[in-house]
């Protein structure tokens, strides 16, 4: 025995309830399909409700002269026999099966169309972005597919207002305890220039707005911390001293420090992993492969081409795989999987002469190691004031992923490997 | 305060603006012995008579005709045309003569005519029963237009368009005659033509919209401030004249503007908002602005799943108003 749900039946355009004015069946009754089973009035008609199936009224579930919306459950009928035979649901043939609303949906994704966001930017953002001075790119859009929405704009500028003007931290700043920057800093506008006639003003090149895009984004998003190490490389400028006309002859490539550094830096992140990762928001990604990426001036501006692989090469290797790259990029010669794919970048700021340097993370790295001028100073070895050639290497590490003990170690095991190479040490 | 069905709402008014007005006259088909096929004017004419609540015979050009004609001579027409599917034939005598007589007479003559018609669908209605039409008009110079959505407004823009010295056309909507009700003050009041009203702040949405619509705009604004999204609802209330200050005043607010009518897309209402906010209110806008509107097919379908695809419902505007809120 089945049981059927006889409903408010809809009897008139614009009617939406209906008032049930008798019952002409009692519970118990039996009922001939189209026999008449109750009266409803509505403003418009009364009408003789017909029963939709045969069967045994077992419920009413509206009491005469109580009013509900069309489709509302109002009695049961329990179907004699064929239980499987599927009778129609509405009580009145005419009434349409009032189409049930669409359940509710998981919220939709975002559009397809705007998957495009970032980038792009609504009429709002950037007459506020000009109204206030706000770079909308240095802005995490929360908006489909990355958009920099009107609420993230307005919350910019509330940040911006709120925040009193932060003193730029000292560069030079020594300790890996100095207070990291806030990791989600507002976008503060830039101070505009002051341009007088004398003056030059240079488009950006895109280079240019790249790197200057990175830059804000590193310093913003990265809380940099920094350390340095003093090292004695004296046995790796005797080394290089004794075998560099030789190598050059016979590899035909001069031979540098940064290939005795990069072997010291895959050494440190063989032994400090976490120093060879990225973050990723919620999650900090350690990275298998060692692909050193390497600052290298150009023309155009700072490139950073990338050595892949780097803990499977040795000396020779890596001295060809830099000057290639150096070459390529001062010829701008580079492909993009040369400037891809790194995990931790190495600075021969020694290059350019100087001794102390406070490198800028390239993000979503975790540290960026710098190489500094060799210099002779005379220093205490073993009680004595000795003439030694040094070097000090500079460390800037994301304190979200590294604490100051593992950048430390990083840095000791570079410095131990620095100072095991002596003048006979084999580079091969 | 009495609870009234936006039917009851529009049946009281013309009651007490009738008891108010001797010059007021009904004037339809079946609107007299009968009460009107949605029994708008049950009672009227056994209380004001045969000379004012008039049984016409079945020719809108000859009812609105003859009302112009009657407003031109100081009377208070309020003619029904008992759907406004069927208005059609009365097309030539409102635009060309009820819309134009004043302008026409340099101001001598005008038509203070009140023409009501019930619209819309969603009530099984199928092709001759279902129309919106409120565009057709909307486009003309020299007519009004209202829609109300609340047994509330219903009373205050009736009256509103009764006490207009010029012609104004009243869209009640069929679907809501029975089913929205709301608490209607016994002393009368009038709603401005030409003044939206904000039905639901909200910060995040604005949805613009008018009749009916209104009343699914709500329930799905209040389906979404549990997801924590914030719709505001505009009434426009009058179709002709728009409000453009309260359009632009929410548009500016929130930057994101879903404009919803049952008429269909092209040439509707939505179109003219649209360019509106364009015009003047580009640079706060947030995202494209978004129209749900019906689709552009010939006539509302007869078989109840088509009808119900046809109509927009409470979760279509729903779904629409999350993804330009998610935009």
């Amino acid at each position: 025995m089945a049981i059927e749900v006889v409903t408010m039946p809809q009897l008139g355009e614009s009617v939406t309830e209906g008032t049930i004015g008798e019952w002409l069946k009692k519970v118990g009754d039996a009922v001939e399909k189209y026999e008449s089973l109750l009266e409803v009035q509505t403003d418009k008609v009364n009408a003789e409700v017909p029963s939709p199936v045969s069967g045994i009224v077992q419920k009413i579930l509206v009491e005469p002269g109580t009013t509900v919306p069309i489709g509302t459950p109002i009695c049961e009928i329990a179907v004699e026999g064929e239980a499987e035979a599927p009778a129609p649901a509405a009580a009145a043939p005419e009434a349409p099966a009032a189409p049930a609303p669409a359940p509710s949906e998981a919220p939709a994704p975002a559009a397809g169309s705007v998957a495009e966001g970032r980038g792009r930017y609504s009429p709002a953002v950037r007459r506020l972005a000009q109204e206030h001075g706000i770079d909308p790119a240095a802005i995490a859009g929360t908006g489909a597919g990355g958009r920099v929405t009107r609420r993230d704009i307005e919350a910019a500028i509330a940040a911006a207002s709120a925040a009193p003007q932060a003193p730029a931290p000292s560069p030079a700043a020594p300790t890996a305890a100095s207070a990291p920057a806030a990791a989600s800093a507002p976008a503060v506008a830039s101070a505009p220039a002051v341009i007088e006639d004398v003056d030059t003003v240079e488009p950006l090149t895109p280079v240019r707005k790249v790197i200057a895009e990175r830059m804000v984004r590193s310093k913003q998003t990265v809380p940099h911390a920094w350390i340095m190490v003093e090292v004695d490389v004296t046995g790796l400028v005797a080394l290089r001293e004794r075998i560099k006309e030789e190598f050059k002859a016979r590899e035909g490539v001069s031979l540098t420090y940064l290939p005795f550094m990069m072997r010291a830096v895959v050494e440190g992140l063989r032994a400090v992993p976490v120093m060879n990762a990225q973050w990723n928001g919620d999650s900090v990604v350690l990275k298998k492969r060692i692909n050193l990426g390497m600052a290298a001036a150009t023309d155009r501006g700072l490139v950073v081409p990338v050595v892949k692989d780097a803990d499977q090469k040795n000396i020779v290797g890596l001295a060809k795989a830099t000057q290639d790259l150096v070459q390529r990029a001062r010829a701008g010669r580079l492909t993009m999987d040369d400037l891809s794919g790194g995990t931790f970048t190495v600075d021969n700021t020694g290059a350019v002469g100087t001794i102390l340097t406070y490198p800028v993370i390239n993000a979503p790295e975790v540290g960026i190691v710098t190489m500094e001028s060799v210099v002779k100073r005379p220093v205490v070895v073993d009680n004595m004031i000795a003439v030694r050639s040094m070097v000090n290497v500079c460390l800037s590490f994301d304190h979200r992923v590294v604490d100051g003990a593992d950048a430390g170690k990083f840095l000791q095991v570079v410095k131990k490997h620095l100072e095991s190479i002596g003048p006979e040490t084999s580079i091969y | 305060m009495a609870v009234l069905s936006y039917l009851e709402a529009i049946r009281e008014t013309l009651r007490q603006e009738m008891r108010r007005d001797p010059r007021i006259i009904i004037y339809g088909e079946d609107v007299g012995v009968r009460g009107g096929v949605f029994r708008v004017t049950e009672g009227l004419q056994k209380e004001f008579g045969e000379e004012r609540v008039i049984d016409s015979p079945l020719a809108e050009a000859a009812i609105v005709g003859t009302a112009i004609g009657a407003a031109i001579n100081g009377l208070r027409p309020i003619p029904e045309i008992q759907f406004a599917d069927f208005i059609f034939p009365a097309m030539n005598q409102i635009i060309q003569e009820a819309a134009r007589i004043r302008y026409r007479s340099n101001g001598a003559f005008h038509v203070p005519l009140v023409i009501r018609a019930p619209f819309g669908g969603g009530v099984h209605g199928a092709l001759y029963h279902s129309q919106s039409v409120e565009a057709f008009f909307a486009h003309v110079p020299g007519l009004k237009v209202v829609i109300p959505s609340t047994p509330y407004d219903a009373k205050g823009l009736l009256a509103a368009a009764i006490e207009d010295e010029d012609p104004v056309l009243y869209f009640e909507h069929k679907a809501a005659y029975r089913s929205v009700k709301g608490e209607v003050p016994e002393e009368r009041y009038l709603i401005p033509i030409g003044k939206a009203d904000v039905k639901k702040p909200g910060r995040d949405v604005s949805i613009i919209t008018y009749g009916l619509m209104v009343n699914y705009s709500l329930r799905a604004a209040e389906e979404l401030e549990k997801e924590g999204i914030s719709c505001e609802v505009l009434d426009l209330r009058s179709m002709r004249p728009l409000d453009v200050e309260a359009i632009l005043e929410t548009a500016k607010k929130t930057g994101k503007v879903l404009i919803v009518h049952e008429d269909n897309l092209t040439g509707g209402i939505g179109g003219e908002v649209s360019a509106l906010i364009a015009e003047h209110a580009l640079f706060y806008l947030d995202a494209p602005i978004v129209r749900l509107a019906g689709p552009d097919v010939p006539a509302m379908p007869y078989s109840p799943p088509l009808e119900h695809a046809f109509m927009i419902s409470p979760e279509k505007i729903r779904d629409k108003a999350r993804e330009l809120a998610q935009f």
